[in-house]
């Protein structure tokens, strides 16, 4: 699954004047690519996640997702997308939840149910299938949702800051769990996050991204080895990235305002 | 509860004494009575045969003979009469719960239609009820339509509005997210509906159903007003007045509230139900 994003502009147009939401973006994300979107925000980081999945409309340019468009793309499901909350439907069991990607794309009922135990156990959910979202912690929400999204078995994840409402230390601990289903499943992620910690982490590349109007300010190439630890947060060549993200997120921000 | 009972029925006693006194002082003048007594004052004013408040015990006895004592197929028992109210009621209030549904899935998938219906739903509410309830009983008699349906078709017209104002919101409530959710699996919007805004307008719509049914019982009784009140709790509701008879009157009322709070009760159990198989306690 490789993405190319090309010259792409969007502009809202709001009761105070247009806003540039993103300005003449280019981006290539190749296959088995884990690329962090990253930027205060503003940025328009999620904006874009949203226009690779046919969520938004751009104002001019184009993007591609293996050759087809945003739109065939996302008929085709050839993503699965995680959003900041688990968006669980509260009247439904864990499992349920899962499947009902599935019930939409009309599979039979076995096929649905081994999809949906093997994407539970994926994401050590397996004992919670019949409990409902409420009966879970947010962290297990989230993997549920990470469960749903995978269980479309897309060749893309696409996921807007995932673990951005939880405490650091789940945090962690999903962070790790995602690098061990990304090296098992080989799929192509697009992340967006604020946390450089967690960019860092888990990416091939990084992305930069400064404001009004939202650019790309820099693209980090990762050479940290794939498969990670989180002890390997303390070494010097995860904090020499980390201090080029730094750096570019502080060249890209404006004080002036 | 009970408390509050104790009150109430104190307050009628009360209400019933004061209300009653004129007559009965009435009557021992012009029976020239002069020796009455505040004990017999008191008795008589609980045991007339046409109070202008009948004290609780002559509204129990009353229900009694009528309910307990009678045939329940023969007109002069209250539950034959509670069970015309009763069947117009529910088809009423069926037809009444469809249309409002119905109304509101068409507002909610179409913004014009919202613009353009929503103003004329309102308005139908501030028609008085009474005004209008004569005028579709006799046109629909006129073509033939008789029956239960005639009715019912007021409690229809009183009940669908809050089903429709309840479930137009119900069925907004899911969030952008929920939506964007379902557009990344390209969910049609059959799909979505019901997958996703009917279930989570069911809350809504129980609560819309639990006003919608207790008003279709009004209507009900409304449309028995004017067909000449053949039978029906509207029915013994006129006929006591036309005779005077106020303890027949409380008692078709009192009839019609635990009516009433039987048919609420009942959605909300069905409520509770479903939620509870829905995950969820209301």
């Amino acid at each position: 699954m490789a993405i190319a994003v090309r010259d792409l502009s969007l502009t809202f147009e709001t009761a105070d004047g247009p806003v540039h939401a993103l300005d003449r973006i280019d981006l290539e994300i190749a296959r088995g690519d884990f690329v962090s979107l990253i930027g205060p925000s503003g940025c328009g980081k999620t904006t874009l996640l949203r226009l690779i999945a046919d969520l938004e409309q751009p104002t001019s340019g184009a993007i591609t997702v293996d050759g087809a468009s945003p739109r065939e793309a996302r008929i085709a499901r050839a993503y699965g997308y995680v959003f900041q909350a688990a968006a669980l439907f509260p009247w439904r069991t864990i499992e349920k939840n899962v499947a009902l990607p599935l019930e939409i794309m009309g599979l039979d009922r076995r096929e649905r149910a081994e999809r949906v135990r093997r994407n539970l156990e994926l994401v050590d959910l397996a004992g919670f299938a019949r409990k409902y979202p409420w009966q879970l912690s947010g962290g297990m929400q989230q993997r549920a949702s990470i469960a749903r999204a995978l269980a479309v078995e897309p060749d893309l994840l696409l996921m807007d800051e995932p673990f951005g409402a939880l405490d650091e230390i789940v945090r962690d601990h999903l962070n790790e769990q995602l690098l061990h289903l990304w090296a098992k499943t080989e799929k192509t992620v697009v992340f967006v996050t604020h946390s450089i910690p967690e960019a860092v982490f888990l990416s091939t590349r990084i992305v930069v991204m400064s404001p009004r109007p939202g650019r790309i300010h820099d693209i980090i190439e990762s050479d940290l080895p794939r498969r990670r630890g989180l002890d390997l947060r303390e070494t010097p060549e995860f904090l020499a990235i980390a201090h080029r993200v730094r750096e570019g997120l502080r060249a890209g921000h404006s004080y002036e305002d | 509860m009970a408390t509050v009972l104790l009150c109430i029925v104190a307050v009628w006693y009360v209400a019933a004494f004061w209300l009653n006194t004129p007559f009965q002082l009435d009557t021992y003048a012009r029976g020239k009575v002069g020796d009455w007594s505040y004990a017999g004052l008191l008795a008589d004013t609980m045991s007339q045969e046409r109070p202008v408040l009948p004290a609780p015990h002559q509204v129990a006895v009353e229900l009694y003979d009528t309910v307990i004592d009678k045939n329940v197929t023969s007109k002069r028992s209250l539950v034959y009469h509670a069970w015309i109210t009763l069947s117009s009621t529910l088809l009423g209030f069926a037809i009444g719960t469809l249309l409002g549904i119905v109304l509101a899935v068409l507002i909610v998938h179409d913004r014009s239609l919202d613009a353009a219906a929503m103003p004329w739903i309102v308005t139908s509410q501030t028609i008085p009820i009474l005004a209008i309830a004569p005028m579709i009983i006799v046109v629909l008699n006129a073509v033939g339509v008789t029956g239960l349906l005639p009715k019912a078709f007021i409690s229809t017209y009183l009940s669908f509005f809050p089903v429709a104002v309840g479930m137009v919101k119900g069925l907004r409530t899911p969030e952008i997210i929920h939506l964007d959710l379902m557009r990344t699996y390209d969910a049609s919007a059959w799909q979505t509906f019901w997958k996703l805004r009917w279930p989570a307008s069911l809350p809504f719509l129980f609560t819309a159903m639990k006003i919608a049914v207790a008003i279709a019982l009004v209507g009900a009784i409304v449309g028995e007003l004017p067909t000449g009140a053949v039978a029906g709790l509207g029915a013994r509701l006129l006929a006591g007045s036309y005779y005077g008879q106020t303890i027949q009157i409380w008692s078709a009322l009192v009839m019609a509230s635990v009516l009433a709070a039987c048919l609420v009760g009942l959605v909300g159990l069905a409520h509770t139900l479903v939620l509870r198989r829905m995950g969820r306690t209301p």
